[in-house]
């Protein structure tokens, strides 16, 4: 318990200093939110009285402490385009995300840890050669080109699939499941590649060890063998990267996003960059951060329950 | 009751309840149309903001005392009637009975004066008229006058200026605020009714028919008529990706694809359930000298770019197939439109690399670094500066062709800085044919130094012509200095027209009535 009440506190420090050099680094780069309001036919005049209502002319050291006041009030801030709170756009763009994280890193272990058993197992044989030659190419095949290759087949060849968008799951389950099969298979199929590979050279570890070269003498049947005794000892490097794969994709599905037009935090990441919305960026980029934090935490806590001799 | 049994009786709920959950939205929506728009809107204040997007908001949630018919002719569209006095100096306006706002307040004559004056703080005709105007004053509830201080031949073109800053009516409520601040309160009177709470910015805008719309009686025509709405809904779904947009519109889940990239054309004229449709008059390429800046602070060196520009070049590079670009419009004010003339324009047809270098050489160049802001993504403005940055080093000009994205050149181009302090020689950017057409709303035509956009073009006999044009009732004068003006831009060069191309609107063949202005308006349409 005192191990987590200190991590929790370790990540305000982490999240302190993230909030700075992002901060720094979106002000002092080039690209200026006021031009872009005021407009392709605006005069400088314009351009500076924008600049002056949205408080950007103020020096640097007070925008950013105005900003950390308000953060450390629980305030986000708004949007300098859309004046909608930085809280909201967040909140809209989560629920896509989360469920397509889910669903893509559930189809990538469903598929990839029976593949890497199953490789493990018949090593060195056609079976495992065609295993892995597939986990090579999914991992090659980037992820828009076979995004674009299920749009055509399953939506505009066979028409069993729709090309776009995001059904919340209060819409209904079938147009909410319908909307993120492709995306999840698309996106998954990377994470599917790496899991596959990384249970396979597990496994392969872990089948070589002594105690199972015992249970098999022993008569343990494959299935129990493989699940019970190889498996279960093989789950922590396994489950780090799965761990790695959630945070990774939390932020890192804009690809993915932005194929199927799906609004998730990686999509109003790079939106917002492109426009220098300072105020959502510096939002998303510390929920992320919190998110990417917890996570490992979670993870780290999750190998004392996966093996008893982890100890913290 | 054996499990299996048990299983079974539950199916046909289960199959019931997923049916239900899937089709609920759909029937609770009713008519609704679906367009891809050409951009996000991210501002939903048309007057604040000139973006094409934000003035597509506008059409839907606002209306106009004026507006143009399919013509160009200026028709009465919120006003019933207007007079004009004697000395012609005093307008008087009464608005249409039964206007309301979407909140159910009735429209206001000092709801209309408050509007006219946020939008004539921000429009380039707006302020032109303003300049003229000695007072707006309230008469009653529906009435209003204003009163110019000398004749002015433009008051209802100025007010049924058709894009942006379209002269948008709101409360007075709304409209008192300052105009370089956005308002948040999309209130307006027009035919469709903002649903702020279904707003995803970067994803969906969600607009429901406004009941209490009273359309003219007329029918529709351009931006003028009844603005009758038969649908619902409206939803405008942003798709970045172009193959995904294009995708969902051969799949039909969106009726309209505003600006579908310009090399899909060709694909999309060959699906039979697609249509596409252009405006009569286009847009135009603009390549942007900084006026600032040597060598460009001198009329020859800017000459030069005219020279160097070959309009087919342009348009091929930037991807429109033959019959959506004009193969050469010399009209500083468009092709095809009423104010077009070939005046002063003869002697700059055609490219010519070998005067372009001389003029070059006479206004000083001597080789120094000439920066041309390149952007990576709109298609347009980044093919344009890629063909710019060729010619002019075919003609020997030491180029620093700068990448950037283009919010970062909207950013750098504010600065009038030197070379070595981020300042910049040449940038690109197009306009919809509405906001070149005349003397008047041709911003980047403006002469006005540090007032003018980015560019700042510094030309008080431009201005003094452009006043004139504005003053003159008499439409043989008034062409007399339409020629004037042309050539006068041809002499100064404020901008070099790169191009005129049309730019399609892609969409399904079930959609009838659809009004094709260059503006997606979605009232006529039926699905």
């Amino acid at each position: 318990m005192l191990y987590v009440l200190k991590r929790v506190l370790a990540v305000i420090p982490v999240l302190g200093i993230v909030a700075v050099i992002v901060f720094l680094l979106l002000h002092l780069s080039p690209g200026d939110p006021a031009a872009l309001i005021a407009g392709d036919t605006a005069s400088s005049d314009d351009v500076e009285r924008v600049r002056q209502l949205l408080g950007l002319n103020r020096p640097l050291h007070e925008q950013f402490f105005s900003w950390l006041w308000r953060l450390l009030q629980g305030d986000l801030g708004v949007s300098v385009f859309t004046g909608l709170p930085v809280a909201q756009m967040i909140g809209q763009r989560i629920e896509p995300t989360l469920w397509l994280t889910f669903l893509t890193i559930s189809f990538a272990v469903l598929f990839a840890v029976p593949m890497g058993i199953i490789a493990a197992w018949k090593a060195g044989t056609w079976i495992d050669r065609s295993l892995m030659a597939l986990a090579v190419l999914a991992f090659s095949l980037p992820v828009f080109l076979i995004g674009y290759l299920l749009i055509f087949g399953f939506s505009l060849g066979l028409g069993w699939l729709p090309v776009q968008g995001f059904h919340s799951l209060s819409e209904g389950f079938i147009p909410f499941i319908r909307h993120l099969i492709l995306p999840a298979v698309s996106g998954g199929l990377v994470y599917m590649a790496l899991i596959a590979r990384m249970t396979r050279a597990t496994m392969l570890e872990v089948l070589g060890e002594d105690y199972i070269r015992t249970a098999r003498s022993r008569g343990v049947g494959n299935t129990r063998l493989l699940l019970r005794h190889a498996l279960k000892n093989a789950a922590v490097p396994i489950v780090t990267t799965i761990g790695l794969g959630i945070a990774l994709l939390l932020g890192g599905v804009i690809i993915t996003e932005s194929v199927f037009a799906i609004p998730g935090i990686g999509r109003l990441t790079v939106d917002s960059v492109l426009r220098h919305d300072y105020p959502v960026i510096q939002g998303i980029v510390l929920v992320v951060a919190a998110v990417y934090v917890f996570i490992n935490l979670a993870i780290d806590l999750l190998y004392t329950v996966l093996d008893p001799r982890i100890r913290y | 009751m054996k499990r299996a049994t048990f299983l079974k009786s539950l199916l046909p709920l289960a199959a019931a309840i997923v049916a239900t959950l899937g089709t609920a939205p759909a029937l609770a929506q009713g008519k609704v149309i679906k367009m891809i728009p050409g951009g996000d809107l991210r501002i939903i204040d048309p007057i604040q903001n000139a973006s094409y997007i934000s003035r597509n908001h506008g059409y839907m949630v606002y209306d106009t005392l004026f507006a143009v018919d399919s013509k160009g002719q200026v028709k009465p569209q919120m006003v019933d009637t207007f007079q004009l006095s004697a000395d012609r100096k005093k307008y008087t306006f009464t608005l249409r009975a039964g206007l309301k706002w979407h909140d159910g307040a009735p429209v206001t004559a000092t709801d209309c004066v408050a509007s006219l004056k946020r939008w004539g703080a921000k429009d380039v005709s707006g302020r032109l008229l303003m300049a003229e105007v000695a007072s707006m004053d309230v008469v009653n509830d529906s009435t209003f006058t204003m009163t110019l201080k000398e004749p002015f031949g433009l008051v209802l073109d100025a007010l049924g200026k058709p894009s942006s800053n379209v002269p948008f009516m709101m409360p007075a409520r709304i409209a008192n605020t300052d105009p370089n601040q956005q308002i948040t309160d999309a209130t307006g009177s027009g035919p469709f009714i903002f649903k702020k709470d279904e707003w995803v910015p970067g994803n969906k805008v969600v607009y429901l028919k406004n009941p209490n719309y009273v359309p003219r009686k007329e029918p529709a025509d351009g931006l003028a008529g009844g603005k009758v709405v038969k649908v619902d809904r409206v939803e405008w779904i942003y798709i970045p990706d172009q193959n995904t947009a294009l995708a969902a519109l051969t799949n039909g889940e969106a009726d309209i694809f505003e600006l579908p990239q310009a090399d899909f054309i060709p694909m999309l004229q060959k699906n039979a359930n697609i249509k596409l449709a252009a405006d009569a008059l286009g847009n135009q390429g603009w390549l942007r000298p900084n006026h600032l800046l040597p060598p460009f602070n001198n009329p020859k060196a800017r000459q030069a770019l005219q020279y160097l520009v070959n309009q087919e070049e342009y348009l091929a590079a930037a991807g429109f197939p033959d019959q959506f670009r004009v193969k050469y419009c010399g009209a500083y004010f468009m092709c095809g439109s009423p104010n077009e003339t070939m005046a002063g324009a003869e002697a700059f047809k055609g490219q010519n690399l070998e005067r372009a270098k001389q003029l070059m050489k006479e206004a000083g160049y001597n080789g120094e670094k000439i920066v041309v802001l390149t952007p990576s993504d709109p298609p347009v403005q980044a093919a344009a500066a890629m063909v710019t940055v060729q010619n002019l080093r075919k003609i020997g000009v030491n180029v620093d062709a700068q990448a950037m994205d283009w919010s970062t050149l909207l950013g750098r181009r504010a600065k009038k800085d030197p070379i070595d302090k981020g300042g910049w020689h040449i940038f690109h950017t197009y306009s919809v044919g509405y906001d070149v057409v005349s003397p008047v709303n041709n911003a980047y035509l403006q002469g006005t130094c540090d007032a003018a956009p980015a560019g700042w073009s510094c030309d008080k006999t431009m201005e003094d012509l452009r006043m004139a044009w504005a003053r003159e009732g008499d439409a043989a004068k008034r062409k007399k200095l339409t020629d004037d003006i042309q050539k006068r831009a041809f002499e100064q060069t404020p901008y070099v027209n790169f191009g005129q191309f049309f730019w399609p609107m892609a969409y399904r063949s079930n959609l009838k009535g659809l009004i094709v202005t260059g503006i997606p308006v979605m009232w006529n349409v039926e699905k």
